[in-house]
């Protein structure tokens, strides 16, 4: 089976390596093996493989890593798109 | 899937455990992410109102939890703690459970599939056994206790509103806040001897492993993406392989997307099939019933057998359809679907149409399969929201025109 590949060259994630301490948590977490240690530092190596769900920024602790999260359904984008805000679908309703 | 909004940072709380005023000091909101200030409808992980001061508030909140229901058939008994009474769960799924996977994997109910939050043991744990933390949807604590078999754990049920691991993470229920609360309120420090957490590696998205160790004392390992491989991952010491931390999409995992796919959109489709129907009695003399008996019936049907095609074959073919936008992917399948459609209409199946009506049909079947395709990509374990974004502002147009036209064609057709 070919590997599945998405859109490449969109994705929002950013690095800032003089932050990186090389705690590798950004490694261990992410799903798409973006990251690889290299030299006691985080590097990107997979970036079109970031499918954005935001594990690497949530878990750095020296926030070194950003990436725009958010709802990636056609639902929740119409709707955000409609009323004007953020996708949002009605799906894991926090209230 | 959506961030939660920032983390500020938070006042250091009463400190039960001793652990000092060892709280993260960080004067900037932590999440980097530009859509998540602005009109986020996600709310905090508390489920709070959006504004910094009340998630403030939220994260102090402590969570006032009643014991868990001992009353349900995968309770096999009790077992006595320090700190109360904890519930033993059975590791074998009963056919209630498969037919209960089964229900909400057709959409049915599947907001209110949930277990209560709170503290359960499997098999006879101790106070050395691990700690094992999962959503409260019932399906995602099935998939986790029928791998434990024979395994001696603590398993955690945080309060993720009955919402899978992957999409409470990422909306922020399955969150440190959530977390940390879970912790205290079952007071797991009085319950084990350890100070780890094993979280399944789809919580990321929704906690910060360091943050949890200030606030509760444990500390957060993530274990393997698949519950399957929680077995291994414990013998083997806590540690993962790379391929125990890779999400794959592979053909039974599209697959069983089917259903719920089927049921999102169906209610348009049967819409626009009983449009078709009821415009098929036009005709250049006036409106007849017959027509909608023969052409109308067919139309609708054709419609119908486009939208579940899509649905199916879309996923099940997806990698090897053309292109890496899903909204390409499914034209082409549009496409090919006219394709097996002319054949039959020179081989002399299906009812006589004009060409206006076929050329109908050319722009709007591949819309409808395109669209139908490119809808999947909420369900994929791989597509970026940016990505979508950008597909969905070239596709949707597109999709829009062709459909509208085709409709239009297919009308003019009537009169022909």
């Amino acid at each position: 089976m070919p590997k599945l590949k998405y859109l490449g060259n969109v994705a929002s994630l950013q690095l800032n390596q003089k932050r990186c301490i090389g705690c590798g948590m950004c490694v261990e977490v992410c799903p798409h093996a973006v990251f690889r240690m290299e030299n006691g530092k985080a590097t990107i190596v997979g970036r079109d493989d970031c499918m954005e769900c935001g594990a690497c920024a949530k878990n750095c602790p020296t926030m070194a890593i950003s990436v725009h999260a958010g709802v990636g359904c056609v639902t929740a984008i119409l709707r955000g798109a409609i009323r004007g805000t953020e996708p949002n679908c009605d799906c894991a309703k926090s209230a | 899937m959506a961030q939660s909004q920032p983390e500020l940072q938070e006042v250091p709380q009463s400190d039960p455990l001793r652990l000092g005023a060892d709280v993260p000091t960080a004067a900037e909101p932590r999440v980097a992410d530009g859509g998540s200030e602005a009109g986020e409808n996600g709310g905090s992980e508390a489920g709070e109102s959006r504004c910094c001061c009340s998630a403030v508030k939220a994260s102090r909140r402590e969570i006032v939890q009643s014991p868990p229901s001992t009353n349900e058939p995968w309770i096999l008994g009790t077992l006595d703690t320090p700190a109360g009474v904890v519930p033993r769960v059975d590791t074998r799924l009963r056919l209630a459970d498969h037919l209960g996977t089964w229900r909400v994997r057709w959409g049915i109910g599947r907001m209110r599939y949930r277990v209560d939050p709170g503290l359960y043991a499997v098999g006879r744990p101790t106070a050395e056994s691990p700690v094992l933390v999962s959503a409260n949807y019932k399906m995602s604590f099935d998939k986790l206790r029928s791998q434990l078999a024979g395994i001696d754990a603590w398993v955690l049920v945080l309060d993720t509103r009955g919402v899978n691991v992957w999409c409470s993470a990422a909306k922020g229920t399955f969150g440190t806040d959530e977390l940390v609360g879970r912790v205290k309120a079952n007071r797991l420090d009085e319950i084990v001897s350890h100070r780890t957490l094993v979280l399944p590696q789809l919580a990321a998205p929704g906690v910060a492993a360091h943050q949890v160790k200030n606030r509760c004392g444990f500390r957060v390992v993530y274990g393997p993406v698949r519950a399957a491989d929680l077995p291994a991952f414990l013998a083997n010491g806590m540690k993962a392989t790379p391929r125990m931390r890779e999400v794959t999409f592979p053909f039974l995992d599209r697959v069983a997307l089917v259903p719920i796919e089927l049921v999102r959109w169906a209610k348009y489709a049967v819409l626009l099939a009983v449009v078709l129907l009821l415009l098929a009695g036009l005709g250049p003399e006036g409106y007849s019933w017959r027509r909608v008996a023969e052409i109308g019936a067919f139309s609708a049907g054709l419609l119908l057998a486009v939208y579940v095609a899509s649905n199916i074959l879309g996923p099940a073919l997806l990698p090897w359809l053309p292109g890496r936008a899903l909204s390409l992917k499914g034209a082409c399948l549009g496409l090919a679907f006219v394709a097996a459609l002319a054949g039959a209409f020179l081989l002399g199946l299906g009812p006589t149409e004009s060409r206006a009506a076929c050329l109908g049909w050319g722009l709007l079947i591949p819309a409808v399969a395109s669209f139908i395709t490119m809808s999947f990509v909420g369900s994929t374990t791989y597509t970026s929201l940016s990505g979508v974004r950008r597909e969905m502002w070239i596709a949707i147009p597109l999709q829009a025109i062709a459909a509208v036209a085709g409709i239009a064609f297919w009308i003019a057709g009537r009169f022909m």
